[in-house]
Order: C-alpha cells, then structure tokens, then sequence
C-alpha cells in the first residue's frame, strides 16, 4: 500500500487524535504517535465470537486495532449464521474463534487476530496481563463472574494505593432480544461485575405449585414436563440433554399432552427448545448497537481522545429508542472488589501451627474475630481448614489446629478465605512467608 | 480516571507471571458460601451434614420438627450450591417420603424462595428458616400435593392422622402405588 493511501486510510482517526477537543481527558495531547500505539502496541483481547464478538472483531479491526486476541470455547452452528456475519455455511461445526479470525485477517489488511478455541478458565494471570484493555461479549454471567475476579485478583496495591498500571480496563457488553447493555469496569476503581449481581435480570423460574396444579401458559406445560415428568420417569436413562432431538421431541409430545389436558393452546417444538435451553432470541441490530458502543469504549480508553462512559448504558429498542446512562456505584462490601488483599507474614511456616493463625485473627487487635471459619484452596481443589460454627465441620476439622501451615500444603503466598461475623464479606489474607527454606511435600 | 497510553505502553508478549504452585483461585461463589456457611444460625430442631467437610458447596439438613403435625419426624433435604451462586439459588430437594401439601413424592419443594423469590442478598439461613416454616405452617393455597392439601382444608384431624401415619414409615393415597412403581423398575434394572 502506498504511503498516500496509508494516510487516506486512517484519516478519519487522525482527525480525532491529532487535533484537540473540549470532549478529551485532560491529560490528551494530540499527536500521531497515539494512533502509531493503537496501531502497534495496543494489545486488545475480545472475550467471545458470537453475535457480539463478530461484531466486536469487525469494529475494532476497522478502528486501527491490530493486535487482537479472541477467545471463544464454541463451534458454528447453523443457527448462529443469520447474525455471526464472519462464518458461512461451510464453517458449521468450526471454532468460532479460529474462523472469525481468519476472515478478519484476510479481509482487514495488517491486522493480526490471535484465536484461541478454549475456555476463559484455561488460562492464567500470565495470560491476561499481556492486555491492554478487556472487551467480552459473553452470554453467560458466570463467565462474566470469573473474568471480573481474574483481573480484580491482578490489582497490585503499594501501602494501601491501588497501583494504576495494575489495572486492566474491562468494557463488558450484554444483549438479551431488543434490550442491551453496555459498561466500562475499571477494576478497583469503579463498580464490578460482582457490585451489580442484582442488576442481572433472574432467570426466569414459575412457581412449582402453579407448573404442577394451575398451569396456564405453555411455558408451564414444558417447565412441568422437565422438572417433574422428565426425572419421574427418565425415558432414556439420562438427565434432559437440550441438544438432544430425541429427548425434546419426548418433552415436546408430553407438554402437549399436558396443555391439551388444561386446554392451554401455544406448545411448540420451537417453544420446547427455547425453555428447555433457556434460549432468549438474539437480534442482530441490537447486537451491532451495543458492539458499536463497546468498541468505540474502547478506542476511547486506548487514546484518552474522549473521556470514556461513566459507566454503564442502558439500551432498549422494544418500542422506539431508549437508552439511559448513569454511574452504577461501586459496593464497599463487594465481595470481590472492595477489599485489598490482606497481606500476614508468618515467621517460620514449619513451626507455625493453624491454632496460631486463628489467635492472631481473634486476639490481635487489627482483626478481633469472634469465630473465623477459614477455607483455601490446594492444588484447585478447596479446603476447609478450621470452622467451629458448623459441628460437623468442627470435629472433622479440629486435627488441623495442631498442624504446620506446611504441613497443611499451604505455599508462600496463599491465599486464605476468613469468615467471620465481624466482616460484612469474607476476608482473603495472603500468607507471606519470611524464610524461603519451606519444604513442601 | 486512569490514561492508558502514558501508563503502559510497554506491555510484554505474554509473559508467564511467577506462579505460586498450581493453585487457582476461589471462586466468587466459594468467596459466598463459605461466610454462609460460616454463619450458619440454626433453630435447635435443624442440623447440617457435610459427607465432605473440604466441599461447603454440598450437604444435608436435617429437620426434626417439635411442634406442629410434623412432630417427631425427621426429614433430610440435599443442598447443591452451583457455581453461579448467590445469583442463582441452591438447588435442594427434599430426600425423605413425606405427606406435605408442598413438598411431592419427587422430594420437589414448593417454595418461593427457592425457585421465583430468590434474590442474591438471601441466605443459606434464609432457606433453612423457610424449609422450617414449611413444617410448622403447610400451606395448602400452592399444593404440589393437591390431595395432602384438599384434606388438611377439609379435616385437619385426618391430615394429622395421615402425616403422623406417613413418618411411622407407612404411605398415604397413591403414594404407596408409586412407591410400588419404583420398585419395579428398579427390579427391572436387574433383569
């Protein structure tokens, strides 16, 4: 490409970056080296290729992006190619990540999209710190969960003071039929996933008694089928697999016994799946808004061009436009982010016993705990390691009092959950070892 | 507000951070269910059952009912927090053959709390308050057991007769036809 088209290519964000504007962050100074990091250093990774993530991909591509990552854990479907506009026919059954990145690549000269067909858990903070900024188009809120946690477990506080590099900018978009939503989540600093738990809208459960005596909806007449009828006669052998034809045709014929029973009209094979999967329909315009929204976050995270959203939008196209922004607030008793890490250092991890730990919590006079139950985790797998309120638990657990932290199995730098009556959340302390002859078995 | 550009232009590929042995973090619902469970406050008639103590995410409670037409039975329900805990409830059954209005032959129990009501701020207590309350006042408004409910409405005195009747291990209405059901396909499983 010769340098004049170069130039022409870019223009439009060299009017943005290159000139000041009353809307910038005050530090902004225009220059081309901003556009020169978006180009070059500027590390993007998009969690999620589906009907955000391709729309994700194409924005951020199109936006000067280069350097980006994509992780999904899913293949095509056929369903998926109304909307995903980065897969054909031919890619059913295909990584969403591996085809998404390869279209874009090929399409969006100099670009360079990373995939990786695996799930979020798969990697670890080594991983994701390489990120400059975090954009997820994720359909589930545990995964939505776990990221949050990750990058909030990334913080590196000196004396008590967040340090800001630590600090990965996550812009987070949701879609559920004409609604979405759109957030910017600058771990530690403003509202987390985990402060706004209760915004997620529930899942939608009917009452038990009305599926199993007064159904009046369809829905109830499935609902009944799956929780009742399904585990009282098991007709394969095995619990309800959505995916499965077989098993939604039994529970399609069953629920329209059932509602013929109650007179209740409306039982399809379409309703069947969307209750028995929880489908809600996706809308591609509604995906392409709030991908247009999250992408454009993130260029504004990137260059400081424009003060980004403060933080979190709103949308709704069910009936005319609608969208309202406000500042959702950050929690003090988040269970994730509202505290530091607790850092306790113990002197000699071969002699000091897990009795010792529990008097430090209980007498001294930063913590005063009335009755701490503390739980870790070892090798991935949790481990109660003392609490006296449940009897059961107690006895069980009372031969750890007299045992080493080593002993235990817990390394330098573990961490360790306190529960306890005096703290609204539970406490995570990191056990700091002063001498470095540990020998762990 | 933070101003990545001047912050970090200098991030690396993708560097292994130093890792301290293979350990993964608790998860947010691990986080919440460990000050749950911490914090149990149990009424005298319940008590908990851990088969695994490492694993708070699994258990049993136990109600012993001292008043009311459950007196002196003992009924087991099996928790099952999953990992999207406290968005979503626990799923919990109830494991024990009982004659309740709300609670069916499946061990399906009918409250609110447990399925349209639960909110992220309610407890582990909170459910174990409600599964009590169960006991001492059926509801027979929202049966899951229409017939259990249609006799407590219409003779009390036969509805205690038949829960008293159900705890001494006997069964009441088309229970004792279902039971026999089960057993036969069971049988079957061995033929």
């Amino acid at each position: 490409m010769s340098e004049e088209s170069a130039q022409k290519r870019w223009g439009h964000l060299r009017k943005v970056l290159e000139r000041s504007s009353p809307f910038s962050h005050p530090e902004f100074e225009p220059s081309s080296e901003v556009l020169d990091f978006l180009m070059t250093s500027c590390k993007i990774l998009v969690i999620g290729a589906g009907g955000l993530g391709c729309e994700l991909l194409k924005n951020l591509a199109l936006m000067g992006f280069r350097q980006i990552h994509v992780i999904d854990m899913d293949t095509i479907d056929l369903s998926n190619l109304n909307r995903q506009f980065l897969f054909r026919h031919k890619d059913i059954g295909s990584s969403k990540a591996e085809v998404a990145a390869a279209y874009i690549n090929k399409r969006v000269a100099g670009c360079q999209v990373v995939p990786h067909f695996s799930k979020i858990q798969d990697f670890d903070e080594g991983f994701y710190k390489q990120f400059h900024i975090i954009v997820c188009g994720l359909d589930s809120i545990v995964a939505r969960r776990w990221i949050n946690g990750m990058l909030i477990s990334m913080l590196n506080y000196e004396e008590d003071v967040l340090d800001q590099s630590s600090v990965i900018p996550m812009v987070d978009g949701g879609t559920e039929g004409f609604k979405g939503n759109a957030r910017v989540i600058l771990p530690g600093i403003n509202a987390c996933v985990e402060c706004t738990l209760d915004l997620y809208p529930p899942q939608v459960n009917y009452p038990l008694c009305t599926i199993a005596n007064t159904p009046r909806l369809p829905e109830h007449c499935i609902e009944y089928v799956k929780l009742i009828q399904w585990p009282k006669e098991n007709p394969f052998g095995a619990p309800l697999d959505g995916d499965d034809a077989q098993h939604l045709s039994w529970v399609y014929e069953k629920a329209l016994e059932r509602a013929s029973q109650f007179n209740i009209p409306g039982v399809t094979y379409r309703l069947v799946q969307g209750v028995v999967k929880h489908i809600i329909p996706a809308v591609a315009s509604t995906n392409a808004v709030i991908a247009g929204i999250c992408a454009t976050e993130v260029f504004k995270i990137a260059t400081s061009c424009c003060i980004p959203l403060n933080n979190y939008l709103v949308f709704n196209d069910v009936d005319g436009i609608y969208t309202y922004t406000y500042e959702a607030e950050k929690k003090d008793t988040c269970l994730v982010c509202s505290q530091k890490p607790q850092i306790l250092e113990i002197k000699d991890p071969n002699s000091f016993k897990l009795k010792q730990l529990i008097d430090i919590l209980s007498e001294s006079a930063e913590y005063q705990m009335k009755n701490p139950g503390l739980t870790t985790v070892i090798d991935g797998k949790n481990k109660t390691l003392y609490m006296s309120t449940i009897k059961s638990i107690e006895e069980r657990t009372r031969v750890n009092l007299d045992k080493t932290l080593v002993e235990l199995g817990i390394r330098d730098g573990q961490e360790v959950l306190v529960a306890d009556v005096t703290s609204p959340t539970t406490v995570v302390l990191k056990l700091k070892y002063l001498i470095s002859d540990v020998e762990m078995s | 507000m933070i101003k990545l550009f001047s912050l970090k232009q200098q991030k690396k590929d993708g560097e292994a951070s130093p890792r301290t042995g293979n350990q993964k973090k608790a998860s947010a619902a691990q986080l919440r269910i460990t000050k749950d469970i911490n914090e149990l406050n149990l009424p005298k008639t319940c008590t908990t059952e851990f088969p695994d103590p490492d694993d708070l995410l699994n258990f049993k409670l136990v109600i012993c009912p001292d008043e009311g037409f459950y007196r002196t039975g003992r009924f087991v329900f099996s928790f099952k927090v999953g990992p999207n805990y406290p968005h979503e409830p626990p799923k919990v059954k109830c494991e024990t053959q009982v004659y309740h209005p709300n609670i069916d032959q499946q061990g399906n129990v009918c409250l609110n709390i447990l399925r349209e009501d639960w909110k992220p701020v309610l407890t582990i207590n909170s459910i174990v308050y409600g599964l009590q309350y169960l006991f001492l006042e059926p509801n027979p408004e929202d049966p899951l057991n229409k017939e259990a409910a249609e006799v407590l409405t219409n003779n009390r005195r036969l509805f205690e007769q038949n829960v008293q009747k159900a705890i001494k291990g006997g069964y009441v209405g088309d229970s004792e036809l279902q039971q026999h059901c089960v057993k036969i396909k069971q049988w079957k499983n061995y033929l």
